[in-house]
């Protein structure tokens, strides 16, 4: 029982770490530009298809991440940006927010056109380590590694270079901002791209689990909303914690609790938190309203 | 397009011209226009909460499955069509006032989330209930009402049950609740400092649009005389949504020009195949870049130019 | 004559601040009060104790004596208590015989008859002469959106008196406006005091304005009453000069 109990956990917070990356940029977008991307767990198959496609034509993983991470950076982030978030954003953020489930439509449908309907295994990590009875598979643990170096990197790239306090000071007052010095159209323009860099990582890491599939991205997205509001809506630090408690919670609701309800966990979550405590577990109470 | 008065006629003939092309036509458009006419139903009741009194809803789908569902349950009990239909709008309204309660506490993008997730418990419900719902296998066999047992009399029953929602709602916005509603989209403070009691028209914005979509699901039942719950999913809620956006949020005319481009471009497209919703979602995209207000602003906008005598068209802010 | 309103030792704290700090006063039936000071001063959250967009930390508010301390603004507004805001709020989509009737529908009958009742619930007639009294009768079916500032100024004052108010809080009625449209402003809100014998505060930083509409004035500064009595009284007061020359 302890043994399973461990394992659960274990592999929860692995996933919670993906869900705390996709949250992550969720909330930097939507703190940064006021776009709340409901296209965002989309974002996240779009990469893993272009690895898969890298990867078939003989590139290696490593390789093929880097060729995902920049055709992410370009069309995820810049041409995301220039073709739909600076056109329609002045028409009303829910506007945009509509324009992003018409996105996610678009590339839904794009990927099955490109892709078709199956399920694409993806290559990960074998193997693991027993300890007595207790089994920790390498898998989860590269991925808590990494999800722990890219989220302490964006911390510190954030709080202790100059253009992460741009950023910072773009987006919580981006008039202020401008009065600074600060090029703030430049610094929101960086924000999409570290979104696109986010969900590039989190497609390496969540695809060996729950392989590449055109659709995926509803069940990733309404995690990651959920993680950000449960963590505080314009949190990044929130969207972390969110992360990984809704990857433990769900991940024992699913072990322990019935299945084919597992992702009514993320939901109620996701209705308790905004009803009860709206600024998340991190947030102020004054930030509720977006 | 904003007043209701103005163009009540133009939805009735619209609807008359579609039976009455409907009933020279073969099997299939006969089956769009009752499709169109469904659909219409329920994206004017989400109109309603979205477009007049500014509430969204992800749910909208999820009413339309509970009048469908009602309605596929009840008839082999003996249940006659009637109070299916009636019985399914109840449902769905009194589930729309509980579904208003949110937002009475959060707005906007809060508000989205917590219908989707709603929205996303209800299809859980939905496909596990299987003693009650027959889960993913579905309901089939599902019995149209005598005399509306053909596809052209079940056309007309669908068309008529439109026209009268429409005149319904005609009616509905012209009253005092009509300005009650858009004072509530607009400024809902200044709306309570007026008296208008903001909690009760919120939860009755919520409740009627989702008693419309019960009663579009109830007629949705017996069209394809089978139902199972991923027609009720999140997608239909998201093209529910997009129907209305693409007629035009907001204005009386617009759910039915928004379900008509949803249920005939799939027919246009049809040498496009599968890439019809690819091409759809790029279109619905485009619109909002290019005209926010929909269909129905590009023709305002259009009507203007013909008639430069007119007062210009004012931009919605 | 009774007491309408009455404030008794009002506090509000924000934190460490106190915005109000004991405001006690009266306003008699039929009276015009202005209530002046300079900026920070209390008088905004003192407007806001009173209508109830934020409770008072301590002490009361009584209207025909009745306590309605942090009672929502809607529950006021059925009591007969109408406002305006500082900044304007018509609804610019409706046109200005619609926004007159939307301030009065509330007010009429039960929600079941509205619904099927006339479109207008019977107000259109009341609308107009509203209209009328405030000359707007030109504009009345132009969507408020598209008149003047000064035109939708006068508009967001008529809807205060749409539905026959007891007390109208007016808060500065006059910012923005026209010097030339200013004197007509005055009258028009002299009339409506005249004829409904209904109570006024103003809320208001031009001083001819106040001093010349208002029965009587009364100045705030530091979240308390410096000076209560007859505008020339106030005007010439030096704790009220001091308080402006002072900050």
């Amino acid at each position: 029982m302890m043994s399973l109990f461990v394992q659960v956990l274990i592999s929860g917070l692995a996933i919670g770490a993906i869900y705390a990356l996709i949250a992550t940029g969720f909330s930097l977008l939507s703190q940064g530009s006021q776009t709340v991307n409901f296209a965002q767990g989309d974002f996240v198959v779009v990469p893993a298809f272009v690895m898969l496609a890298a990867n078939s034509y003989g590139l290696p993983i490593w390789a093929s991440f880097i060729v995902a991470l920049v055709v992410a950076a370009l069309v995820l982030g810049v041409l995301f940006k220039r073709l739909m978030v600076d056109p329609i954003l002045p028409h009303g953020a829910m506007q945009l927010s509509i324009a992003t489930m018409a996105l996610s439509i678009v590339l839904q449908n794009g990927m099955l056109n490109a892709g078709g309907a199956q399920a694409f295994p993806f290559p990960g990590i074998n193997g693991g380590l027993h300890f007595g009875n207790i089994f920790i598979d390498w898998q989860s643990v590269s991925i808590l590694l990494a999800a722990v170096v890219a989220v302490t990197a964006l911390n510190l790239f954030m709080g202790r270079t100059r253009i992460g306090r741009a950023i910072q000071a773009s987006a919580q007052g981006p008039q202020v901002a401008r009065l600074l010095g600060i090029n703030v159209a430049r610094m929101v323009l960086i924000t999409f791209v570290l979104n696109a860099a986010l969900v590039t990582l989190a497609a390496l890491l969540v695809s060996p689990i729950y392989l590449v599939k055109f659709d995926n991205g509803i069940g990733i997205g309404l995690a990651a909303f959920s993680a950000a509001i449960i963590g505080g809506f314009n949190q990044v630090r929130g969207a972390v914690v969110g992360g990984l408690l809704l990857g433990v919670v769900q991940n024992f609701a699913a072990t322990f609790g019935p299945t084919q309800y597992r992702d009514a966990v993320p939901m109620l979550l996701l209705i308790i938190f905004i009803l009860f405590r709206p600024q998340g577990l991190l947030g102020r109470a004054e930030e509720r309203r977006v | 397009m904003n007043q209701p008065h103005r163009v009540l006629p133009l939805a009735l003939v619209l609807l008359l011209v579609a039976g009455l092309a409907g009933s020279v036509l073969k099997p299939y458009p006969i089956y769009l226009i009752s499709l169109w006419a469904v659909y219409t139903i329920s994206a004017i009741g989400l109109n309603l909460t979205l477009g007049f009194a500014g509430q969204i809803s992800l749910a909208q789908a999820s009413f339309v499955g509970f009048g469908a569902y009602a309605t596929a349950l009840l008839l082999p009990h003996g249940v006659p069509f009637g109070f299916t239909l009636v019985i399914g709008a109840a449902i769905s309204f009194i589930l729309g006032v509980l579904l208003g309660f949110p937002a009475l506490r959060v707005q906007g993008h809060y508000l989205a989330f917590v219908t989707l997730a709603l929205a996303t418990i209800a299809f859980l419900v939905f496909r596990n209930e299987s003693w009650l719902t027959h889960g993913t296998a579905g309901i089939d066999k599902i019995a149209r009402p005598i005399p509306f047992t053909s596809d052209v009399a079940y056309m007309w029953l669908c068309l008529a049950a439109l026209a009268v929602v429409t005149l319904g709602v005609w009616w509905l916005l012209r009253s005092p609740w009509g300005r009650a509603f858009l004072a509530l989209r607009e400024n809902p403070v200044r709306a309570a400092s007026l008296g208008v009691d903001v909690r009760t028209y919120t939860l009755l914005a919520f409740a009627i649009g989702a008693g419309l979509g019960g009663v579009s699901g109830a007629l949705f039942a017996p069209l394809g005389q089978y139902i199972e719950p991923s027609e009720f999913a999140l997608p239909l809620s998201f093209s529910l949504l997009l129907m209305v956006v693409v007629g035009g949020s907001g204005s009386f005319l617009g759910p039915f020009l928004g379900a008509m481009v949803s249920v005939a471009l799939p027919e246009v497209l049809r040498s496009f195949q599968d890439y019809y919703l690819l091409i759809y979602g790029v279109i619905v995209i485009l619109l909002l870049v290019f005209s926010p207000d929909g269909i129905v602003g590009i023709i305002a906008r259009g009507v203007a130019r013909l008639r430069p005598t007119d007062a210009p068209v004012e931009p919605k802010p | 004559m009774s007491v309408v309103l009455e404030a008794r030792d009002l506090h509000r704290h924000f934190g460490g601040v106190k915005a109000v700090n004991g405001v006690s006063f009266a306003v008699e039936e039929g009276e015009i009060l202005g209530v002046i000071g300079p900026n920070g001063s209390g008088k905004s959250t003192l407007f806001n104790c009173l209508l109830g967009q934020i409770p008072p930390s301590t002490g009361q508010v009584l209207l025909d004596g009745k306590d309605v301390t942090g009672m929502k603004p809607i529950e006021l507004n059925r009591r007969g208590v109408s406002r305006t805001f500082q900044l304007l709020q018509v609804f610019p989509q409706l046109s200005s015989r619609e926004n007159l009737i939307l301030a009065g529908q509330e007010h009429i009958g039960s929600r079941m008859k509205r619904l099927f009742g006339r479109p207008d619930a019977g107000l259109s007639a009341a609308a107009d002469r509203m209209l009328e009294q405030f000359k707007l009768s030109h504009v009345a079916a132009l969507p408020a959106g598209g008149l003047s500032y000064g035109q939708q100024k006068l508009l967001d004052a008529a809807m205060a008196f749409m539905a026959g108010p007891r007390l109208v809080l007016l808060d500065e009625p006059a910012g923005g406006v026209n010097l030339s449209l200013l004197g007509s402003f005055r009258e028009r809100l002299r009339a409506m005091n005249a004829q409904g014998g209904s109570t006024f505060v103003v809320i208001e930083h031009n001083m001819d304005f106040v001093m010349s509409l208002c029965t009587r004035v009364m100045c705030i500064a530091e979240g308390k009453v410096i000076a209560n009595g007859k505008p020339d009284d106030v005007r010439n007061d030096p704790t009220v000069i001091e308080a402006y020359l002072g900050h």
